[in-house]
């Protein structure tokens, strides 16, 4: 019978700043739209109606790194091109995640050679890496929903 | 091979004295490195408007010739394809260039430049054109490292992680 009550039969609800701005960064994921192979199809398949990312508040894939702050790496990254995805990455404002989507991302995959990177964690920081070759849309799927969980439960402290 | 590919390569043996081969009736012409702009250019006249492909094969242990350049040309017209072989030595791999006769041999010869480290005598923008511009090396070259990373395994995850290199936010 704290003050919490009082305010709710108000039609208040109180709740930390913390939780709050996490719960709005989990809403309103924007993640970029660019996709490197084949698991771009199934990124592709992640947001149409059949599987419906939308339901986790991702259905807006923005082609320019100012407005998004998920970056899905979707394919293999060749040696040529991770000067150009670290460079999508340093544009992306803060706070922003990367989702390592795929064995060729996570660790290079079938491609052990000199030409693709030996995974995509050599050049940007990864949040969550999903597994498969190429994942199934429910794989990226729970790759996200475990995303938002790492989200919520981000401190305060470390945001300054 | 039809009848055209015949007259062709007929004609082309009586003026260059080309070895040939044939291989699941595709016909290849294997000449000498000194004739390639003259038989480019017989070529380009006796009705082949497309160049195909060139690539080149590298036969690494055995030095000389260790290379051998594959050039594929195709008639439209007459419906036909034919390929040339040039054996080209490792030391020093050079071979000229036929770009004045068929303009795409352009960056054709720039991956052939790019992955086997042939010069291009004469081409007019010669760089790499797959590779980044400031890589060491050929990769399609038989000497070539592969450079195969370790997989981590349970067993030696801890090994590997260490040396692994991770990127800074």
């Amino acid at each position: 019978m704290g003050v919490e009550q009082k305010l709710a039969n108000m039609g208040v609800v109180t709740t930390t700043l913390e939780k709050a701005v996490n719960w709005s960064r989990t809403g309103a994921m924007w993640p970029m739209l660019f996709g490197l192979a084949c698991c771009a199809i199934e990124m592709m398949s992640a947001q149409s109606s059949h599987y419906d990312m939308s339901r986790f508040g991702m259905e807006l894939m923005r082609p320019s790194p100012r407005q998004s702050d998920l970056m899905i790496v979707a394919g293999r990254v060749s040696r040529k091109m991770a000067p150009v995805l670290r460079r999508l990455y340093d544009q992306m404002p803060e706070p922003k995640w990367v989702i390592a989507m795929g064995d060729c991302a996570s660790c290079g995959g079938v491609f052990n050679n000199y030409a693709i990177m030996q995974g995509v964690d050599e050049v940007v920081p990864v949040d969550v890496y999903v597994a498969g070759c190429p994942p199934r849309p429910e794989a990226l799927i729970h790759g996200i929903v475990t995303l938002h969980h790492k989200v919520r439960g981000e401190k305060l402290k470390d945001w300054a | 091979m039809t009848m055209n590919e015949h007259t062709f390569i007929s004609a082309l043996k009586s003026q260059f004295n080309g070895e040939q081969h044939e291989f699941r009736g595709e016909s290849t012409l294997l000449i000498q490195r000194d004739q390639l702009l003259d038989v480019t250019r017989k070529i380009r006249e006796m009705g082949f408007e497309r160049l195909s492909d060139i690539t080149a094969v590298d036969y690494f242990p055995q030095e000389n010739p260790r290379f051998h350049l594959a050039y594929q040309f195709t008639s439209l017209a007459n419906h036909a394809t034919l390929g040339l072989r040039v054996p080209v030595p490792g030391v020093n791999p050079s071979v000229a260039t036929i770009e004045g006769i068929y303009p795409n041999a352009n960056w054709r010869e720039r991956e052939l430049y790019d992955m086997f480290g042939i010069q291009i005598d004469g081409h007019s923008d010669l760089r790499r054109i797959l590779m980044p511009h400031d890589w060491e090396g050929h990769p399609l070259r038989k000497d070539y490292p592969l450079g195969y990373e370790e997989p981590q395994f349970t067993f030696n995850f801890d090994e590997i992680d260490v040396r692994k290199p991770y990127a800074k936010d």
